[in-house]
């Protein structure tokens, strides 16, 4: 039974790809088969956060005019067995994203044996972002604690609602999960950044995880390496929990307090 | 220095935050978590089944949606001729209201 999952967020910049990469990456390292694919046509960036840019012959795009098989356009990951990815297009309009074409290449990834079909979104609201989500079963909706990003999720949350496969033929509508990305708990602490509560009680759908801010996204991405192989960071340690609760595993959350600091640090700190 | 800050408490920016989001998020799903294109496709939906049983006019239908509180409230009102094959000549009858 193959999963189709769309990550997606509205605002641009929150981490849709950092988290695709992560999830993707965490989901195909418990063995099943994993494809990412980026619908960000025209501004590909998935290939870069995992590494595989320079691998990279034909891309979605191609695979949606026949121009390339299916097969010959997926890059298999060299580290982490059982993930591939599909890069999108760099060159092309977004034009080519049809829901024909795009739902054959779902259903030839879900022929081809793949579990888990992770869609990396496009920022905003528009065509990209509709097709990455329009054959969905489920969405990573994420999310800073910020105030445009968390009203860019709500726009996002009534899109999932109406304008996907699952909303037009009335079936179970798109379980939508939230991640929230970048917290800083001590800002938290202080009143200076909405707590997870907060986005809770606004978002009303259920939390898949906290994901602290840390520079170890930046240093992943620079190295082209999922940060979630880097198992000493924080930023792994919540990625492998999101990927544990995705796959249905009871995992307590994290990250959401702020460790605790001495008496000299926190009068004069 | 942390140590005067404790002592000059100001308004903490995240309930504000959260309190401009709270009217924005709840002004924008009205609009569009229960979308307009559904809205008029409810009401035109109605309009046909209650043409045929009545003959009524196209501008005397409204279809509202209204949210009070956690509730949201689907208001129809249909007015309805008096007597549906009377000329619409003349003066005009009396309607009857029919609220749902």
């Amino acid at each position: 039974m193959s999963k189709v999952v769309v990550v997606t967020s509205g605002k641009g910049g929150v981490g849709k790809t950092t988290t695709t990469a992560n999830i993707a990456a965490g989901i195909a390292q418990h063995g099943h088969k994993t494809v990412a694919i980026d619908f960000d046509v025209g501004l590909r960036n998935l290939d870069l956060v995992l590494g595989c840019e320079r691998r990279v012959v034909y891309d979605f795009v191609n695979v949606l005019k026949g121009e390339a098989k299916l097969n010959v356009a997926l890059i298999r990951d060299k580290r982490i067995e059982n993930l591939y990815v599909l890069p999108a297009s760099q060159t092309r309009d977004k034009d080519a994203l049809e829901p024909e074409g795009v739902g054959r290449t779902i259903e030839e990834l879900k022929g081809m044996g793949f579990e888990y079909i992770i869609c990396d979104s496009p920022a905003g609201i528009e065509k990209g972002a509709q097709m990455a989500m329009y054959f969905a079963d489920e969405a990573i909706v994420v999310a800073n604690p910020e105030v445009s990003s968390v009203r860019d999720s709500d726009r996002v949350l009534g899109l999932l609602a109406a304008k996907t496969s699952r909303a037009e033929v009335a079936a179970t509508p798109v379980k939508s999960q939230l991640l929230l990305t970048r917290y800083s708990p001590a800002l938290v602490k202080k009143g200076e950044m909405l707590s997870v509560s907060d986005v809770l009680d606004l978002l009303g759908i259920p939390l898949l995880g906290v994901i602290p801010e840390s520079k170890a996204v930046l240093q992943s991405s620079n190295k082209g390496t999922p940060a979630i192989l880097d198992e000493e960071t924080d930023v792994a340690q919540a990625y492998l929990d999101v990927v544990g609760r995705f796959l249905g595993e009871e995992r307590e959350h994290r990250f959401i307090e702020e460790e605790k600091r001495g008496i000299f640090r926190r009068l004069f700190g | 220095m942390a140590f005067f800050d404790y002592f000059r408490r100001q308004p903490k920016s995240a309930s504000l935050a959260k309190d401009r989001l709270s009217v924005i998020v709840a002004r924008e799903r009205v609009g569009t978590r229960i979308g307009p294109d559904y809205l008029s496709q409810l009401q035109q939906d109605l309009l046909a089944v209650l043409a045929k049983y009545e003959r009524i006019d196209l501008q005397q239908v409204s279809v509202n949606l209204d949210r009070t509180g956690d509730c949201d409230v689907l208001e129809l009102n249909v007015f309805l001729p008096v007597m549906p094959d009377a000329p619409m000549t003349g003066p005009k009858p009396p309607a009857k209201s029919l609220r749902l």
